[in-house]
């Protein structure tokens, strides 16, 4: 009870009250969120489940009862008779997994290497950070489809849709730990001169518990701005990759998958199958990104006052 | 009538938890040729009135009620643009920190030039004329020369006088001078004081110096005003306040400033609402945990001997050994202190003094030199576990408060943390009833364990971060400037109880600072530095009253006396 107290009383929670942008964007991603987590309760059909399916209802328009079967689809159906408002909440399923799993994982190598480079310095930071920087010079596309295609080219093809998922999530996470680690050396920089540390290594902490238990508490609000931006980059990476067809297999169709299949039939006059998922993944990005936008602000001690 | 005249003024700053009143009901006038000090403790809205008089508040800060009258003028209800032709022009303003009043990337001519032509109707030719006289008349040499330059080709010192050259540029009225000195070294302050007394008085100028300091007003001030949080509590001469304050709050103030001319046992307590932790009281340490860590004897030698110690830092990095560039420092420096004693490192800024603490901590490896402490050699390469034995019989209090906490940790942690890491508690028992005397012990009381360091303030964290050095039953106690960041009522609270634990643990200290009157209130023996050079050491009452090197009898003769 004493910590939600807290938590209520906190400044952060006082600028996020007091943000309608952060307000708004915060109930949108996580209506979002939720209805992709609990896609199998709240999607009306299951679209993986072709026993459901009846192509007599391909192509029935949102809202419109259809022609042959008078079934009403509330987004409308694709060419199969799947029903898109149902084929978006599992696809965005696939999308925010492979986003979150992504961020977790450029984080966790970020924050190590940068903590490594800022508390060992000399030699080891200059290594690391040369990666970095090199790294940087590509575009981040590239650099995930660039491991996507060697991890594709050494797993067995039976394989191949299985571990594309994964590989998914390690090509765009490799591509993009790069930031985490700038930032966090930045901050442990600064941590790591206050007399704290100091103090930690007179009473016989050794490296690693300085490390851990000292500085990396203190480096942690940065690094959840950049995740929460991150997560929205992640995301769009996943739709860009999948839509140029080297992300999610069509078994398990992602937001950009959708997106990618629905552009065929844009000038055919279908335009509620591409439509829809466009529009989701915008909402899901933008509501994201104005969140972690906030959060930056909010934590940002130079404008607290 | 008076050059400046304030009545009522009221401050507010609307915020989040209801609206804070920063200055309340002030009224003060200041004359032609006075300065008047404002003092007080930090937070008390000494520099809100300053910022009040020339409309320069932060927002949300607005001036609710009062009047401000310059020679006669109102000055308060004035437009924004209005406003102009007051600031600089008739009253100029001298910041606290001279590194960052003056615009790095342009010449000093630029900035003064620039001033005058806004201010004066005159040609370019004669304002620089101007601007060149005026470095002349702050004491810069060579002005003609040195106007060419650029801020960073100052020292602090020359630089606050350009400060003042620009503050005085354009003829003003009345000057806010706030915390003129504060940044700048003992010696330096002194000139900087002495050239402001002698402008107010040859150019009949009113000045308000805003300071903290009791020795700055001692010496410069004709009237003084006292705040306390947000309301003057006592204005008069300076030396009937100073000799015979009023108000308790005056009073506790005052006893609380280190005399400069004598040594006092333990500061006086006079009770203020303000005490921020209860001094020890009765605390039976006979066979307590603190006093049950290894005893060893010294064999009558000094507990610490420091021999020839240097420390040389590389500036910059280049692959070839002889392009890289070095500062030394400490060259070869060498004492010693006996087992007990508290020994004084004084010096100013640069001078080295804290390099040596974090030599002799381990924090920093030596570059040469022999230390020994007790029967161990510091200095010898030893495993770390080995050398972790001896270095938690020294432990250290810092400078900053603010930083030498781990904010995302509980009290409590941060004061068993040296127990659980040195094994030194039998039991999780054990080691939060020691937390919890530990706490006692520094007039916290064992309920702050259970908070963050956020909640409390500057005194009351230091007193933790002593709480903390005691945590591992040190012999040896290096104060780094311990109350240099805090208000000197709050001063006096952390020196007395420092004094108290030496007695009753047996603590050897070795006590760090640039503030003469409190080494000497603090110090048995003190050795004095300069440029990384120990260049005297002597008993203190014998070096203060008989100063025998050239640098001490400066830095002696240009402290602020302050004496009741």
């Amino acid at each position: 009870m004493d910590r939600i107290k807290r938590a209520l009383d906190s400044d952060l929670f006082y600028s996020y009250k007091s943000s309608p942008l952060a307000l708004v964007s915060s109930i949108v991603a996580a209506i979002l969120i939720f209805s992709a987590v609990f896609a199998p309760l709240v999607a009306p059909h299951n679209p993986f489940d072709p026993g459901s399916l009846n192509l007599m209802n391909g192509f029935s328009e949102p809202m419109v009862p259809n022609a042959f079967t008078g079934d009403t689809f509330m987004l409308g159906t694709d060419d199969q008779g799947r029903d898109v408002f149902s084929t978006i909440l599992y696809g965005m399923r696939i999308s925010l997994f492979v986003g979150f799993a992504a961020v977790v994982f450029a984080m966790t190598i970020g924050i190590v290497l940068g903590l490594t480079a800022a508390y060992a310095g000399g030699r080891i930071d200059s290594f690391i950070m040369r990666i970095a920087d090199v790294q940087l010079t590509f575009p981040s596309i590239l650099v995930a489809m660039l491991v996507f295609g060697i991890a594709k080219g050494i797993t067995p093809v039976h394989l191949r849709d299985q571990v594309a998922i994964w590989v998914l999530i390690i090509s765009i996470g490799l591509s993009d730990w790069v930031q985490f680690a700038r930032v966090v050396r930045g901050a442990a920089l600064v941590e790591k001169s206050k007399e704290y540390v100091e103090a930690a290594i007179l009473i016989g902490r050794g490296p690693a518990g300085i490390v851990f238990r000292h500085i990396l508490p203190n480096v942690l609000s940065p690094v959840l701005v950049i995740a929460t931006i991150s997560l929205a980059l992640a995301i769009i990476s996943e739709a860009t990759l999948s839509f140029l067809g080297v992300g999610a297999p069509p078994t398990s169709p992602s937001l950009g998958t959708l997106i990618r299949v629905g552009q065929g039939f844009l000038f055919s006059g279908e335009w509620w199958i591409l439509f829809f998922p466009a529009m989701t993944l915008l909402l899901l990005a933008l509501s994201v990104n104005l969140l972690g936008d906030w959060l930056r602000d909010a934590l940002n001690p130079k404008l607290d006052d | 009538m008076a050059l400046l005249e304030i009545k009522n003024m009221r401050v507010e700053f609307p915020g989040r938890h209801g609206t804070f009143t920063a200055v309340e009901d002030v009224s003060l006038d200041v004359n032609e040729g006075e300065i008047v000090g404002l003092v007080g403790e930090s937070g008390a809205g000494k520099s809100t009135i300053g910022n009040a008089i020339l409309k320069l508040l932060q927002a949300p800060g607005r001036l609710a009620a009062g009047e401000v009258w310059l020679k006669g003028e109102r000055i308060d209800q004035l437009s924004d643009h209005e406003m102009l032709n007051v600031r600089g022009k008739r009253i100029s303003m001298i910041f606290q920190d001279p590194m960052t009043s003056l615009n790095p990337i342009e010449t000093i001519e630029y900035q003064l030039v620039e001033t005058i032509l806004t201010h004066l109707d005159i040609s370019e030719a004669e304002a620089t004329r101007r601007a060149i006289d005026l470095l002349d008349q702050v004491g810069i040499p060579n002005p003609a020369e040195r106007i060419k330059q650029y801020p960073h080709q100052f020292s602090g010192g020359m630089r606050q006088r350009v400060v003042i050259a620009l503050a005085l540029s354009v003829e003003p009225e009345l000057i806010i001078a706030d915390e003129p000195t504060t940044a700048l070294d003992v010696t330096i302050q002194a000139q900087i004081l002495d050239l402001i007394k002698e402008l107010c008085r040859s150019r009949n100028l009113g000045v308000i110096l805003v300071t903290h300091d009791m020795g700055v007003i001692a010496e410069t001030a004709d009237r003084v005003a006292v705040m306390l949080r947000g309301k003057l509590i006592e204005l008069g001469p300076t030396q009937q306040v100073i000799n015979a304050p009023q108000e308790l709050y005056t009073q506790s103030l005052i006893a609380a400033v280190p005399p400069s001319n004598k040594k006092i046992d333990r500061f006086p307590k006079v009770a203020t609402e303000d005490s921020e932790g209860s001094a020890l009281q009765n605390f039976d340490l006979s066979g307590h945990w603190l006093v049950r860590g290894d005893t060893y004897s010294t064999g009558g030698k000094s507990l610490l001997e420091v021999k020839g110690l240097k420390k040389r830092f590389q500036v910059t990095n280049a692959i070839l050994a002889r392009n890289r560039t070095y500062i030394d420092a400490i060259n070869d420096i060498s004492f010693d202190v006996q087992a007990g004693e508290t020994f004084g490192l004084v010096g100013e800024s640069g001078s080295g003094k804290s390099t040596v603490a974090r030599v002799i901590t381990g924090i920093y490896p030596a570059t040469g030199g022999t230390m020994r402490f007790a029967e161990h050699d510091l200095t010898s390469a030893e495993s770390r576990a080995e050398k972790q034995k001896v270095r938690r019989d020294i432990q250290m209090i810092f400078q900053d408060p603010y930083s030498s906490l781990n904010g995302r940790m509980r009290i409590g942690s941060i004061v068993a943390e040296p127990i659980v890491v040195n094994k030194l508690a039998g039991s999780t028992e054990e080691r939060k009833e020691v937390v919890a005397d530990l706490l006692e012990l520094v007039g916290l009381g064992k309920d702050a364990a259970r908070k963050y360091p956020h909640e409390f303030s500057g005194g009351q964290r230091q007193r933790i971060s002593i709480a903390r050095a005691l945590a591992t039953r040190p012999r040896f106690l290096i104060c780094d400037e311990p109350t240099s960041a805090l208000d000197v009522s709050i001063q006096a609270q952390i020196l007395n109880l420092l004094k108290d634990l030496q007695d009753q643990l047996k603590l050897t200290l070795l006590f760090i600072s640039h503030d003469l009157p409190v080494i000497r209130q603090m110090c048995d023996r003190v050795g004095v530095m300069r440029h990384g050079d120990l260049v005297e050491v002597a008993e203190t009452e014998m070096l203060f009253e008989t100063p025998q090197h050239s640098y001490t009898q400066a830095l002696i003769g240009e402290m602020p006396k302050f004496a009741k």
